[in-house]
């Protein structure tokens, strides 16, 4: 997986969690608090949707990687790979 | 001396009518608001579904956090305050209560989350973060609340089946303490969703079955079988009439007398000396004698014995003497709303004190016997010569009973 494609993994995510949300012009440097209206609650459901779709997990202490796509992406794309490696 | 306290707006989600217009349109034409359904583990049931537009008033995302019934109230809620005619933006927001009567809460929201963990072999690691505010007992009540930004108290008042009642007496009582200025109260259902509520009705041998879905619902017919499960709500705006004629605002009814009492006898089948304690002390309450009551909805949910045994119950109070005294049943039509039944059926007769029409229980091919009170009107609705005083019945399991009377508005 390149990181684009968990950038569009994450925002799909997004997608489904904050209908009501304009996703198309995110800006993958900028912390999703600050172009999105997403709450504490909704970065739970962002591990969640990551953990029942793709049994990725991401720790408590992790979740602030989880604050820009870009650091997504940084974070998540090895993640992915190692569980395409193993399959 | 006690504040009088009136109703100034409506909001409804009934299975047959997403306004009070449409509802009492449909009472009056016969038509009924029952479908078949698909209900998972069971298959096909009977049900009262409402079909409302939700997004109407939310948003996408408040419905996926939420439930179904946070979003019945928050339509509910807005329709209401929207046919109040007030200004809500400019109410203090503190000074408003939000009373909601329900029958459970949370049934619908644990069956879910049981079936979604089954999908990852009941993993608990996969339950929803949501699972607990959409559960504790204040749902309803608290989702209108976040979604009006009205800051004053708003909870559920669990009263089994006589819920809906119990939000309008309690919204009156609120209002004469002086607690709030201005109150929503009412009831609210989302049981439909929820397999283990028919599932429960279908083991107890009271879950309706009929060929015709709209036949379904049959209170007083010899040939009933049992409830039709519905979801829906209702809730009012009510309010201290100094402060309606304040506002100039339009007086749908006066809050005349209520009595809430308990059976004490039995988890699940109703008592009829209680019940018929319950009314005459609703009557008395409201100053009135029974001859006085015009209609009188019946709580009756088309069990064989339950219906006798309201039937009892109000041939106790009203079978000699009361010649202007008006029966019928809204279940008929719409199923058993169960928290909001109370709340609902009374709004289908509201009307009826400018239109002195009676809407009639329908479908009633074959009267039950036992059944046959004076004043009983029948598949046709019936115009009266007047419509004074409204007595509204709720009753619900472990023996609780709700009795409302509402009366035209005199000043």
């Amino acid at each position: 997986m390149t990181k684009d494609e968990c950038k569009k993994v994450v925002l799909d995510i997004i997608a489904d969690i904050a209908p009501d949300e304009d996703i198309s012009n995110v800006k993958p440097d900028v912390r999703l608090r600050d172009q999105l209206q997403l709450d504490s609650m909704d970065f739970l459901d962002i591990v969640m949707e990551l953990r029942k779709r793709y049994s990725i997990e991401v720790p408590e202490a992790d979740y602030q990687q989880l604050a820009s796509l870009d650091s997504c992406a940084e974070y998540l794309t090895p993640k992915f790979n190692a569980l395409a490696g193993k399959s | 001396m006690l504040s009088r306290i009136v109703i100034t707006g409506v909001g409804l989600a009934s299975p047959n009518g997403n306004n009070l217009a449409e509802f009492r349109a449909n009472l009056l034409a016969g038509v009924a608001g029952i479908e078949r359904v698909d209900m998972r583990y069971m298959g096909p049931v009977l049900a009262g579904m409402c079909h409302y537009d939700p997004l109407r008033y939310q948003k996408k995302k408040e419905l996926r956090v939420g439930t179904r019934a946070g979003s019945i109230s928050i339509y509910c809620a807005r329709e209401a305050l929207a046919d109040s005619g007030v200004n809500f933006e400019a109410m203090p927001k503190d000074r408003v209560g939000i009373y909601i009567g329900s029958t459970e809460h949370g049934t619908v929201e644990t069956e879910n989350e049981i079936f979604a963990i089954s999908k990852f072999n009941y993993d608990v690691k996969f339950w929803s973060h949501y699972h607990n505010p959409r559960t504790v007992a204040n749902n309803p009540a608290g989702e209108a609340s976040l979604h009006l930004g009205s800051t004053g108290p708003a909870y559920c008042i669990g009263a089994a089946c006589a819920a809906g009642n119990m939000g309008l007496i309690h919204a009156a009582q609120m209002l004469r303490l002086g607690e709030v200025d201005f109150a929503i109260g009412g009831g609210v259902s989302e049981s439909t969703q929820s397999f283990g509520i028919f599932a429960g009705f279908k083991s107890q041998g009271a879950l309706a079955t009929h060929d015709d879905p709209k036949k379904a619902s049959r209170p007083f017919d010899r040939s009933r079988n049992g409830i039709v499960v519905s979801e829906g709500g209702c809730l009012y705006t009510l309010e201290r009439l100094d402060d309606a004629l304040a506002r100039g605002a339009k007086i749908y009814a006066e809050i005349a007398g209520y009595c809430v009492n308990s059976d004490a006898t039995d988890y699940v089948l109703p008592n009829p000396v209680r019940q018929a304690e319950c009314v005459r002390r609703a009557v008395a309450h409201a100053g009135l004698a029974p001859r006085d009551m015009h209609i009188v909805n019946t709580h009756a949910t088309a069990t064989p014995l339950g219906d006798i045994q309201e039937c009892e119950a109000l041939r106790a109070v009203f079978g000699e003497g009361c010649p202007d005294t008006h029966i019928n049943n809204t279940k008929s039509y719409i199923g058993h709303a169960m928290g909001a039944a109370g709340a609902l059926e009374l709004a289908g007769n509201l009307p009826s004190f400018t239109d002195l029409v009676v809407h009639p229980t329908i479908n009633v091919d074959d009267l039950d016997p036992a059944c046959a009170l004076p004043g009983l009107v029948l598949n046709q609705p019936k115009k009266v010569a007047r419509v004074d005083a409204i007595l509204n019945n709720s009753f619900g399991m472990l023996g609780i009973n709700s009795a409302l009377i509402v009366k035209r508005f005199v000043p």
